[in-house]
């Protein structure tokens, strides 16, 4: 441990020639022998800080442990997740199988827990199986739009000037479109599929991320400990790096957490209307689509994939409404 | 003032132009030869030689492009693959049945959406508040195509309340609002329609309102004695700015997102026309279709920034 | 090798120019900032400004707000580009081959007035502190062990304060961590933009006195800005006075406080608040508010609220007198230049 004794005098606030209020009195300028005056403060005289040493990160933490209805909606979106991923394990049936005599069965019909869709083939299986692609639709859009628009985002906002008004600009382009007519669009003229549906839905939120983490970015780079850092020398990318991509962090994924349910709705609105998967593949989206000319016929089996969208988006909605709660405080 | 005003027109003009550009490569990012976009499939070599020549495929693309835009600025925007009809009546027809549905869909959801979200707002954190917000948030995360086809259920299948599909006994053609047979299919459409931005602006209203209510000036009302109703409207006057801005993208929603609601009840509008020229590939009908509601979404921006820029003094000047 | 911070008044191993070289010389440096949308005028913020700064001591510069302080500022360390004049750096030209402005800011750093914004709110302390000397090539241990030893130095321990946040701090603790933060690179000279204006008056006090004796210790060179007077008074050697974005009075300080040359040096001064019921005076020593900078008054630039103005102040522009030496005492005046036809020029 470094000696700090030739600073920091033996004793708090010795100082000689006086109260130290006096010092600034005009009348009573001292000369510049200062040699024996010591003011040092000794740093146990400082008032100290909050005991708990808590980060950002933590304290977000911290709050969203203590936050039961955001909990319990998290652990609903994980229940989910998990039942998509081991759908093989969990299926009672295999999705694709047919079968002739057991079309449109109502709830429970031999050994069916959700019945049976037009073609015979088990609704709980298909629905396991359904939210692999709609989770996979969801949030891989929400994924590469974030690291895409966030890019661009922060690139335009900290370059600022023409750059930032080209970028801007074209993303502005984009958000003349609805996002459901832009989506419907781009899928549309590609001609559907997976890949195309997510394709257009990451195009579709790609202005939308940009334009926050440009805001962010251009609000952070006005701060002063901006220019302290260029007056150290540090070179742009570093700036970006150390300084700014830590404060505009928080926006970009509170924002990209609310994006999600809505892509999740996108993304089975398009399976809809047929731009999504191709049958037989399942999908909530194209299983409601299909079913709908069967709701005379078994009205609570057609209604369930709407269901499963719908229960999935509300988690996942509540669950950033939380994360924005934790997340969205002035320190 | 006035130079906002021509300053947000002119910036206008670059986006519009952008949005055909967008528009235009539409044909040019679906797969296959772009010729046979256009054509239909029977199409013999004389005619695909003049389309050709026509719409100048054999040009360079920016000249093409310009070609293009020549036309649509003329309200040629080709015919139709499916029913040979100009794409351009194809379109006016439809945007007429979808003008219906929002004439009515947009005051009831505005209104609903802002009555519940300036309640919320005005007492922020009581039951009442929890409620609205809760309520919004459902609207937010509930598939619209979904709704649409609970309600049909409920009350076309099971209660056989009202008609599950279709614009009325004789369709658009002979559609006469005035007659409950015919004024009955709008019900559901228009319900399932003003979900979300009912949701949608309850949220913000709700936000909004709490924000102004918060701020000093509000304190300053109240001290000089004035009533509570008094301050409320304040309050509302103040958080408007931001609720149209809302309202505004709410609108453009209504066009664009009718497509899910319109193809539940077939709904001959242009978001069936939509998904209509998806199935059947149909990309003249699906440019024009997409053209004319980016622009009149755009359009409907513009009023909307004007109209809040006349509301709200702080934005003229930026 | 060079030591990492030096103790004591040793002669600074990165002196080129020798004690007589004054460390900074600023000529005629200007920066107009455009306003948008209004065909070509600009807020003549900084309108050619010169002055020197000798090694060793605080030059304290002060003015109204709106008088371009914090412009000149950031206009020595290049952090906003001027648009003409020149900088000289211990004899070498900025922004040259001599001395690009990266090889400047390692010899001279800025502390801003804002304590809270200065510093990153997501970075604990000790990395804010150890950014800069991170940045100039050290590997991370070690500038963190400068940055918790700079903390020492300043009053904070380093264990204590080193991990915490901006946020946990209290706002004079904040001033000590961004003079830590500036000391940290180990420059000589450095600019304090209204380091205390934000502060309490009792902290005020103690970071002042911190300020002085660091600046004992590590042979450092200030420029020290502000709009208190006693502040400048107690720290500086020598005064600036700036007026619209012109330097119009610089001497030493005693001279300067005591016999004012210009006509606004002696309205700021006189329009202290004093705590003697003695010397409380009627009327305002100054009235009205400084023009426009963007469209500054013909002349010398004072001559609006100036009581003595005459026909030759509304004419043309007093030019700084000459330099003769560090203790010459210099004003743009028409009223202390003989050639001015000014009826009330007064023997210095």
């Amino acid at each position: 441990m470094t000696d700090y004794s030739s600073v920091i005098p033996a004793k708090a606030g010795i100082q000689r020639g006086g109260a130290p209020t006096a010092a600034l009195d005009p009348c009573f300028r001292e000369g510049d022998d200062d040699t024996e005056q010591q003011v040092e403060p000794l740093y146990e005289e400082q008032a100290l800080p909050a005991t708990r040493v808590r980060g950002y990160w933590q304290s977000v933490f911290y709050r969203l442990g203590h936050d039961p209805v955001t909990l319990v909606f998290a652990a609903a979106v994980l229940l989910i997740v998990l039942a998509a991923v081991f759908a093989p394990l969990l299926a009672p049936f295999d999705p694709y199988k047919e079968s002739i005599v057991g079309r449109l069965k109502p709830l429970g019909w031999r050994g069916h827990p959700l019945g049976t869709d037009e073609l015979g083939r088990d609704m709980l299986s298909r629905l396991l199986f359904g939210g692999r692609v709609s989770l996979l639709m969801g949030v891989v859009p929400v994924l590469i739009a974030s690291l895409v628009g966030g890019m661009l985002g922060v690139l335009g906002g900290f370059v600022g000037g023409r750059t930032n008004t080209a970028i801007m600009r074209t993303m502005d382009v984009f958000y003349a479109f609805p996002s459901v007519l832009l989506a419907v669009a781009i899928a549309g003229a590609m001609g559907g599929g997976m890949a195309n549906g997510m394709l257009a839905l990451t195009l579709v939120f790609i202005p939308p991320m940009c334009r926050v983490a440009e805001t962010a970015t251009t609000q952070v780079r006005a701060l002063d400990f901006i220019e302290a850092a260029r007056a150290s020398g540090a070179r742009t990318m570093t700036i970006i790096r150390y300084h700014v991509l830590g404060n505009v962090l928080g926006p970009v994924f509170i924002y990209a957490s609310s994006l999600v349910s809505v892509s999740i709705l996108l993304a089975a609105g398009l399976s809809f209307l047929g731009l999504g998967v191709r049958p037989p593949v399942a999908d909530w989206g194209l299983m409601l689509s299909t079913l709908r000319q069967s709701i005379y016929v078994v009205p609570l089996v057609c209604a369930l994939p709407g269901l499963a969208i719908f229960i999935t988006s509300i988690c996942c909605n509540l669950v950033s409404d939380g994360l924005r709660a934790a997340m969205d405080v002035r320190m | 003032m006035g130079k906002y005003i021509l300053r947000r027109i002119l910036y206008a003009i670059p986006i519009a132009f952008g949005v055909s550009v967008v528009c235009f490569s539409l044909v040019y990012i679906a797969p296959g030869d772009p010729l046979q976009t256009v054509m239909p499939p029977d199409a013999t070599a004389e005619t695909i030689a003049i389309v050709k020549h026509a719409y100048g495929f054999d040009k360079p693309l920016p000249m093409q492009f310009l070609i293009w835009l020549g036309r649509v600025v003329t309200g040629d925007f080709g015919m139709s693959i499916a029913t040979r009809r100009p794409v351009i009546w194809e379109v006016s027809d439809a945007l007429a049945n979808t003008a219906l549905l929002a004439m009515f869909a947009v005051p009831i959801s505005f209104f609903i959406g802002y009555v519940m979200g300036a309640v919320a707002g005005s007492f922020a954190g009581r039951w009442i508040d929890r409620v609205v917000t809760g309520a919004a948030v459902v609207g937010v995360s509930l598939p619209n195509y979904w709704l649409g086809i609970v309600l049909v259920i409920f009350f076309a299948v099971q209660y056989m309340l009202l008609p599950a599909t279709g614009m009325g006994p004789q369709g658009s053609a002979g559609f006469n609002l005035l007659q409950w047979s015919n004024a009955k299919f709008l019900v559901l459409p228009v319900i399932t329609l003003s979900m979300i931005p009912v949701g949608i602006l309850a949220r913000t209203t709700r936000a909004a309102v709490a924000e102004v209510r918060n701020q000093d000036f509000v304190q300053t009302l109240r001290a000089k004695g004035l009533s509570e109703w008094a301050v409320t409207r304040h309050v509302l006057k103040n958080a408007m700015p931001q609720v149209m801005a809302v309202m505004g993208l709410q609108f453009g929603y209504l066009l664009g997102g009718s497509i899910l609601v319109e193809t539940v009840f077939t709904w001959p509008g242009s978001g069936f026309l939509l998904s209509k020229a998806i199935i059947n590939r149909d990309v003249p009908v699906l440019q024009g279709t997409i053209l004319t509601l980016s622009l009149v979404f755009v359009a409907t921006n513009l009023i909307v920034d004007l109209l809040q820029s006349l509301i709200d003094p702080r934005i003229r000047r930026a | 090798m060079r030591p990492l911070l030096h103790d004591g008044l040793a002669s600074d191993p990165r002196d080129r120019g020798g004690p007589l070289q004054p460390l900074l010389i600023a000529r005629e440096l200007r920066k107009h900032f455009p306003v948008k949308n209004s065909g070509g005028k600009s807020v003549k913020a900084v309108d050619g400004v010169s002055f020197t700064v000798r090694k060793g001591e605080t030059l304290g510069i002060v003015g109204e707000s709106g008088c371009g302080k914090s412009t000149l500022a950031r206009l020595l360390l290049h952090l906003v580009v001027p648009d003409a004049g020149e900088l000289v750096f211990d004899g070498d030209l900025v922004d040259t081959r001599q001395l690009p402005v990266n090889a400047l800011r390692r010899q001279v750093q800025i502390v801003f007035q804002d304590s809270y914004s200065s510093l990153n709110p997501r970075m604990p302390i000790r990395d804010s502190v150890a950014f800069g000397p991170f940045v100039q090539g050290k590997k991370k241990q070690q500038a963190r062990d400068i940055a918790c030893e700079m903390l020492g130095k300043v009053g904070l321990d380093p264990d204590l304060f080193g991990p915490r946040y901006p946020h946990e701090l209290s706002g004079g603790q904040k001033q000590r961590v961004n003079i830590a933060r500036a000391l940290a690179t180990g420059p000589r000279m450095v600019i304090l933009d209204e380091p205390v204006s934000a502060l309490d008056k009792s902290v005020e006090a103690q970071v002042l006195n911190l300020l002085r004796a660091l600046k004992r210790k590590f042979n450092l060179t200030y420029l020290f800005i502000s709009h208190d007077l006693n502040v400048v008074r107690y720290l500086s050697d020598r005064v600036l006075v700036m007026y619209l974005g012109r330097a119009v009075e610089i001497g030493p300080i005693d001279a300067v406080f005591e016999q004012p040359l210009h006509p606004y040096t002696r309205a700021l001064l006189a329009s202290r608040p004093s705590m003697d019921p003695a010397r409380r005076i009627e009327e305002a020593p100054i009235t009205g508010d400084p023009p426009n900078p963007i469209d500054p008054p013909p002349g010398c630039r004072f001559h609006t609220r100036c009581p003595f103005a005459e026909t030759p102040c509304e004419k043309t522009d007093p030019a700084l007198g000459i330099w003769e030496g560090p203790q010459s005492h210099v004003v743009a005046c028409h009223m202390h230049d003989l050639a001015s036809g000014h009826s009330r020029f007064e023997n210095v």
